[in-house]
């Protein structure tokens, strides 16, 4: 029998008492599409990461057409015809894609442009891309960014590539785009990896389909014999229900009114252009868009954070009877008018949290202002931690471990547990279960609910379009900032919001 | 396949979890140990005297004498305080390398306060204006790149070295315009009336320099990590995506946090002048400002273990130039010596924090 194109054979990977990896084996063919699925962190970027040479591994042997080999960098990993795309593109935004495909490669002679595009051209036309060699990285989509990694790789003669969660940053079309491109290289000879942890994808995609979970291995099944129950009961362990609890809304009213909301950036661009919409109180309004569409710079304006170019914010007082414009007011006025505004930025340890800083302390964030004196009160912060460690069971060795040390879903626990501790009136959250497994992922679902029934508008921005059509009440959809579409998350179908996704500029009706 | 064959690199290099503070406290010790066996096989080599008489004379350069351990006490004590200014600057990544300047200027404007008021005023009522005067001139010093800072983002490297600079031109031009032979040396300034010192307190006269920089240190220390506005430092340094996300309006804190680096530096300046000097040249701070930023790293931004931090580069300084007098030695000598002890003192940090593995060989 032939051998495979990569064989891992008792692979085992720590960090300090962590064991990434547990005992690995699995290998893939030429002309293969291998799945590689687990929750995440359960190791599988960590494996990945041995075969290209950045990581290596302290037990076991990798194979490649059947010799044991050593890979010590990625450049060894490129000797031997390995690539990997990773989930973060390493690209230099200034140069064109042909200048970032030869990067590196130490050629002979001077740069010839002419040669490499058609090198890239052929590359291209023999699996389908679409590509402009000349054109600028940071003029480029995502998917063109990601083409261009594809490419990088292909040029340097891999043979074996390793996709990273590639469909996490495209929309369903761009999807199938790609798992055609994948489907030609496999019956051109190419042995695939792709990481992933969509069911629907693996199912689609692969010839087999290997599951880790929490480091160890579970087993490979050929994806012809298997099916969705069966493989997500080998990746969570055991069977989990595919269903997020979703409540009628209780009495919802005008909570945060947006009207023609625009934020321009510093070169005159607008990112937000004329946002119309309502968040109301017990109800759960989702956000959808591809990465980049307007929703982070949304959020930041109600929270005070950007400047607002014209348009207005009204918060309704349902107490008072009085509506406030928040617009370009600090957070701290926002705070000072009575708003109870809490949000839970995208990214948790640079903006959230402070990574250094120990779970009390970050408590803190909120409430050191209060008081008159000049020092701290860590107390009440103290009995805080102790109180969300213990009713959102955050693993963590104590109170006063730095929080970069927990892991994803623990660090995330924490900040939604400080935010909803200040018992909000309008709570958002941007990307909450990025990077969750699926039981901390189904916290955070939980807590959302909790807040909705508490009448909290919650607004969730949200990247899984499962995931925001079971939770949400309604779902609104940006492209390119601009609101494309409001619909009922109840009726509506997956594939009419992934076109409005697509859609830049006229209005869905 | 390509022909190239690679083999796993022999050692590798892992992050410590956190190691136990005796274990922690053994590789320092045992760095310190090496780094001593290393100089004297230096002094050996080079010299031919016996290492261990050369090392005590390196420990009576600090405590030799009663008068020793005073000069010793006070060196550090001023290095301290500098160290105390820079550190909730460099707390809040705030790279402040002018306290170099913002001491100088703090020694200027108490001198000026000595040369133009003479003994024309009540003691006390000198001392608080020359102090007073020393504050705003720091804060100023300090004040100046902050505000370029927080209003258009310049470099604070550059502009606070730059100040440096200027600050030197000033102590230059004043000493001119003061010593009218153009000697460009300033005497013991009100040598007879003795307008403006610092008295002596149980016969030292450093005393009450070193009690000032006790009472800045624990200040200092309780500021940074109890009170909201060491917080805020702390915040704004880590993050100050953070800081503006929690509503801390950064470039307040930006200023208000030099204008404190500032007036330390000031009034380092000024005890320099009034309780040590008594008088003022452009070496008065004696790259004392660029010392205390190593001081400050090194003491991981907490004020009690900046106490260590500075006594051993103190100790280090006092000793070197004491075998460099006892034993005739060229200054050279003494200073690659302090300089191995201190390369192993820091060296020795890399050890504390990583773990180097050794890649078992799989039997074959």
């Amino acid at each position: 029998m032939a051998s495979a194109a990569i064989e891992l054979r008792g692979i085992t990977k720590r960090f300090g008492s962590v064991v990434a990896n547990n005992n690995i084996s699995l290998f893939v063919n030429k002309g293969e599409i291998l799945s590689l699925l687990g929750e995440n962190g359960s190791g599988k970027t960590t494996l990945m990461n041995m075969i290209s040479g950045i990581y290596h591994p302290d037990e076991g042997e990798i194979f490649i057409n059947g010799s044991p080999v050593a890979i010590s960098s990625p450049h060894d990993a490129f000797d031997y015809k390995i690539g990997m795309i990773h989930q973060h593109f390493k690209l230099v935004d200034v140069f064109t894609a042909a200048e970032n495909i030869v990067l590196g490669l130490n050629e002979r002679g001077r740069f010839d442009i002419d040669k490499v595009s058609s090198r890239v051209a052929e590359i291209s036309a023999k699996y389908g891309f679409e590509i402009d060699p000349r054109k600028k990285i940071y003029r480029m989509s995502v998917s063109e960014k990601q083409t261009v990694e594809i490419i990088k790789v292909l040029y340097r003669g891999a043979d074996i590539l390793i996709l990273d969660e590639p469909t996490a940053v495209l929309t369903p079309q761009e999807t199938q785009k790609l798992f055609a491109v994948l489907r030609r290289m496999r019956d051109d000879g190419k042995a695939i990896i792709i990481i992933t942890h969509k069911l629907h994808e693996v199912l689609a995609l692969s010839d087999r389909v290997s599951v880790l979970r929490r480091g160890e291995y579970v087993g490979t099944l050929k994806t012809a014999d298997t099916n969705e129950m069966e493989l997500t009961e080998m990746m969570v362990g055991r069977k989990v229900s595919l269903n997020i609890s979703r409540a009628e809304p209780v009495d919802p009213k005008d909570r945060l009114v947006v009207n023609n909301l625009c934020v321009t950036n510093r070169d005159g661009v607008k990112l937000l252009d004329d946002v119309t919409f309502t968040a109301r109180s017990g109800e759960i309004l989702g956000i959808a868009g591809i990465a980049g569409s307007g929703q982070r710079e949304l959020l930041e304006a109600i929270a005070g954070l950007k400047s607002v170019s014209s348009g207005e914010l009204v918060y309704n007082d349902f107490k008072t009877g009085n509506s406030e414009n928040l617009r370009n007011k600090t957070p701290i006025q926002i705070r000072d008018l009575g708003v109870r505004l809490s949000f839970v930025p995208e990214d948790r340890l640079g903006m959230g949290l402070v990574g250094s800083m120990d779970i009390i302390d970050n408590m803190m964030l909120r409430s050191y202002r209060r008081g008159n004196g000049v020092f701290v009160e860590r107390r009440e912060p103290r009995e805080l931690a102790d109180r969300i460690i213990e009713q959102l069971s955050v693993v963590t060795p104590s109170a006063t471990t730095p929080v970069r040390r927990l892991s994803g879903g623990n660090v995330q626990k924490v900040l939604v547990g400080r935010e909803i501790s200040s018992a909000p009136t309008v709570l958002m959250a941007a990307y909450p279960v990025r990077g969750l497994d699926i039981n901390s992922s189904y916290t955070i679902y939980n807590l959302l609910n909790e807040q909705k029934a508490r009448g909290v508008a919650v607004i969730f921005v949200g990247e899984d379009l499962d995931v925001l059509l079971e939770l949400c009440d309604r779902i609104l959809v940006l492209g390119g900032g601009r609101v494309t579409g409001i619909v009922d998350a109840r009726t509506a179908k997956k594939e009419q919001i992934g076109l409005l996704m697509t859609k830049h500029g006229e209005v869905e009706q | 396949m390509s022909g190239k064959k690679h083999s796993a690199p022999p050692v590798y290099i892992t992050k410590r979890d956190g190691l136990i503070w005796y274990k922690s406290w053994l590789i320092r010790i045992v760095a310190v140990l090496l780094a001593l066996v290393l100089c004297s096989v230096i002094i050996i080599a080079l010299t031919g005297f016996n290492p261990l008489q050369v090392y005590s004379a390196m420990v009576r350069g600090s405590f030799g004498t009663s008068r020793k351990l005073w000069t010793m006490l006070q060196n550090l004590a001023m290095l301290l305080c500098i160290s105390l200014a820079v550190t909730p600057a460099f707390k809040m990544r705030f790279w402040n390398i002018g306290a170099e300047g913002q001491v100088l200027v703090g020694a200027l404007a108490t001198a000026a306060c000595m040369f133009y008021l003479g003994d024309s005023l009540p003691q006390p009522l000198m001392i608080a204006i020359m102090l007073v005067s020393a504050l705003a001139a720091g804060v100023v010093w300090a004040f100046i790149p902050a505000y370029f800072k927080a209003k258009w983002n310049t470099n604070e490297t550059l502009f606070t070295l730059m100040m440096n600079y200027v600050a030197i031109q000033l102590v230059s031009f004043f000493i001119a315009l003061w010593v009218p032979s153009g000697s460009g040396v300033m005497g013991v300034i009100n040598q007879n009336s003795r307008s403006g010192w610092l008295p002596s307190v149980f016969g030292q006269r450093y005393f009450i320099n070193i009690v000032v920089v006790a009472i800045v240190t624990a200040a200092m220390f309780i500021y940074l990590k109890y009170s909201k506005q060491g917080y805020e430092i702390s915040v704004v340094g880590e993050s100050e995506n953070t800081a503006r996300y929690i509503g801390i309006d950064v470039k307040k804190v930006i200023l208000r946090t030099m204008a404190i680096s500032g007036a330390v530096c000031g009034l380092a300046g000024f005890l320099l002048v009034s309780g040590t000097n008594h008088t003022v040249t452009t070496n008065t701070a004696g790259g004392m400002g660029f010392t205390a930023i190593m001081v400050s790293w090194l003491g991981k931004f907490n004020a009690a273990i900046m106490i260590l931090t500075s006594f051993i580069i103190v100790f280090l300084q006092r000793g070197a130039g004491e075998i460099a007098t006892k034993f005739n030695l060229n200054q050279s000598v003494a200073d690659i010596l302090t300089g191995i002890i201190l390369f192993f003192i820091i060296g020795c940090e890399f050890f504390v924090n990583y773990k180097i593995n050794l890649r078992h060989k799989e039997g074959k």
